[in-house]
């Protein structure tokens, strides 16, 4: 099934999928949530044992990993809920204002 | 070879849901539909349906294990009443708007307070616009019929909305009555197999059931789509109920005109007291009163247009509420009935009568009453009271 919603904004009330069932799954990556942030995880990473437990907790799987490392933050998706800075055992994230 | 059998309405509703054999029933039990459920977990339990019967907590478990289910892609029924579905409420609006062909009975109970356990159609009437497909029967043949039927009617790829079966509560639910029944093998032919648009549980094919729509912004669209979808259930519930007729020999439409051709007298009501009105009706016409009674089946969607054709050629019109809209200008039914009527060319009286709140009887008697209101307001062309109350002490 496909699924392309460049044109959604333009779509009329016969467009859109009976019961507004999206015909595809995995689709959570196209949908942006980081303008919800009040307040931005910083990553230090000269701190950082890359222990993956803020991966681990991470509700909104915005911790980017890649062989076992701990690459950032996905901005796109991170809600700011800071449950990474308070995880993390070595004190490597911290919460900031979000920059407006 | 049709049974006839003597069954309470309940019972004969549970038959109907052994003879449909849902994959999923999910429900809690609340007087007075508690029968149906106690009656369908038996045949559960001796292993006659194939049924997952899901025993939960509350009533609002009860609508979200069906959504579940119905999005699982599983055949759905449940049942309930008063209470029960006020708990439901918000769950309600959920199954259609996912559109899922969950079909309920909602055994028509008044609602709180002071707690009472017997018949109006207040319960129903405040879900009247979550989405659902409203049908209201008159007798235990007509719960039975329309149960088989509304299985049909929601798994109808131009529906696919949930439908919800209303009928009166100890009045049809617990009184035994004379019916039909269909052999198992032609209600297994009329419902068909299921085929469900979505399956959560098709891995090969994945979906996103409910996604948020708060940011974006395509909920009116979608509102708009699933009023089209309930709008357009109309020619597929009168198809249905042909059909039916065709296998069953009771034909069903969107209402019943019972002597309505040449009435000039008419009074449109739901549920059980359809029966009585019809009673009265045959007897005001053997003293020469052109009396008839326009049966209500079809609530939601409301067939505005139809009945305001059946009813053009009347001279006075009470409409009969089991229900009441404190400060609204009449009940529900007359809110309806009026305002399908105003488009009509010839202004005809429409009066209100609220009757049987709480499950107060309504004798004969008392419909008498109302027609020979009627008469006066035919003969004087003047309405003296447009919302009246039938035996209500004052
Ligand atoms: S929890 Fe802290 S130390 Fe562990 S990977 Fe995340 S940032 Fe690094
Ligand atoms: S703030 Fe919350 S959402 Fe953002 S990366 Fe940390 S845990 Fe994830």
């Amino acid at each position: 099934m496909s699924w392309d919603i460049k044109s959604i904004k333009k779509w009329k009330v016969a467009d859109h999928p009976v019961g507004s069932t999206i015909p595809v799954g995995g689709n959570a990556l196209e949908y942006k949530t980081g303008g919800w942030r009040s307040e931005q995880p910083h990553w230090l990473e000269d701190r950082c044992t890359h222990c993956m437990i803020c991966w681990i907790f991470c509700p909104d799987s915005s911790i980017q990993v890649k062989d076992g490392k701990m690459l950032g933050i996905d901005y796109d998706h991170c809600k700011g809920c800071g449950i990474c800075a308070t995880e993390c055992p070595k004190d490597a994230i911290h919460m900031e204002e979000e920059e407006k | 070879m049709p049974k006839t059998v003597a069954l309470t309405g309940n019972s004969a509703c549970a038959q109907a849901m052994r003879q449909i054999n849902p994959d999923v029933v999910a429900a809690y039990p609340i007087t007075p539909q508690t029968t149906i459920v106690e009656e369908f977990s038996t045949f559960v339990a001796k292993g006659l349906v194939d049924t997952e019967y899901v025993t939960v907590e509350s009533e609002h478990s009860a609508m979200s294990a069906c959504v579940g289910a119905s999005a699982a892609g599983s055949r759905v029924m449940t049942t309930t009443s008063s209470q029960g579905l006020a708990l439901m409420w918000e769950v309600l609006y959920i199954a259609s708007a996912l559109r899922l062909p969950i079909v309920m009975h909602n055994v028509n109970r008044t609602l709180s307070g002071p707690i009472n356990i017997h018949c109006d159609h207040q319960d129903s009437m405040g879900a009247r616009d979550s989405g659902w497909i409203q049908i209201f029967c008159e007798d235990a043949q007509e719960a039975y019929d329309t149960t088989i039927q509304a299985i049909r009617i929601a798994e109808d790829n131009r529906v696919r909305l949930p439908v919800m079966i209303c009928f009166d509560g100890f009045i049809i639910s617990h009184a035994i009555d004379r019916l039909d029944l269909l052999d198992d093998e032609v209600v297994k032919k009329f419902v068909g197999d299921f085929e469900p648009l979505i399956s959560l549980l098709d891995t090969e094919k994945p979906v996103t059931v409910g996604p948020f729509d708060g940011l974006y912004g395509y909920f009116f669209e979608f509102r708009r789509a699933q009023e089209l979808a309930t709008l357009g259930s109309l020619p597929v519930i009168a198809e249905v109920g042909k059909e039916f007729g065709e296998v069953s020999g009771r034909h069903y439409g969107l209402f019943e005109p019972y002597k309505l051709e040449d009435a000039e007298l008419a009074v449109v009501v739901m549920g059980s007291t359809a029966g009585t009105a019809k009673f009265v009706v045959d007897q005001l016409r053997e003293n020469g009163v052109a009396a008839g009674v326009l049966k209500i089946r079809s609530y939601r969607p409301f067939p505005a247009r139809e009945i305001a054709e059946a009813l053009s050629g009347v001279k006075a019109i009470a409409a009969m509420d089991r229900s009441l809209a404190p400060g609204a200008i009449g009940a529900p039914v007359f809110q309806e009935i009026r305002s399908a009527l105003y488009d009509n060319s010839a202004r005809v009286p429409v009066i209100d009568y609220i009757y049987g709140l709480g499950g107060r009887d309504v004798p004969p008697a008392h419909i008498e009453k109302v027609f020979s209101h009627l008469a006066q307001i035919a003969k004087s062309g003047k309405i003296d009271q447009v919302v009246n109350y039938l035996g209500l002490k004052e």
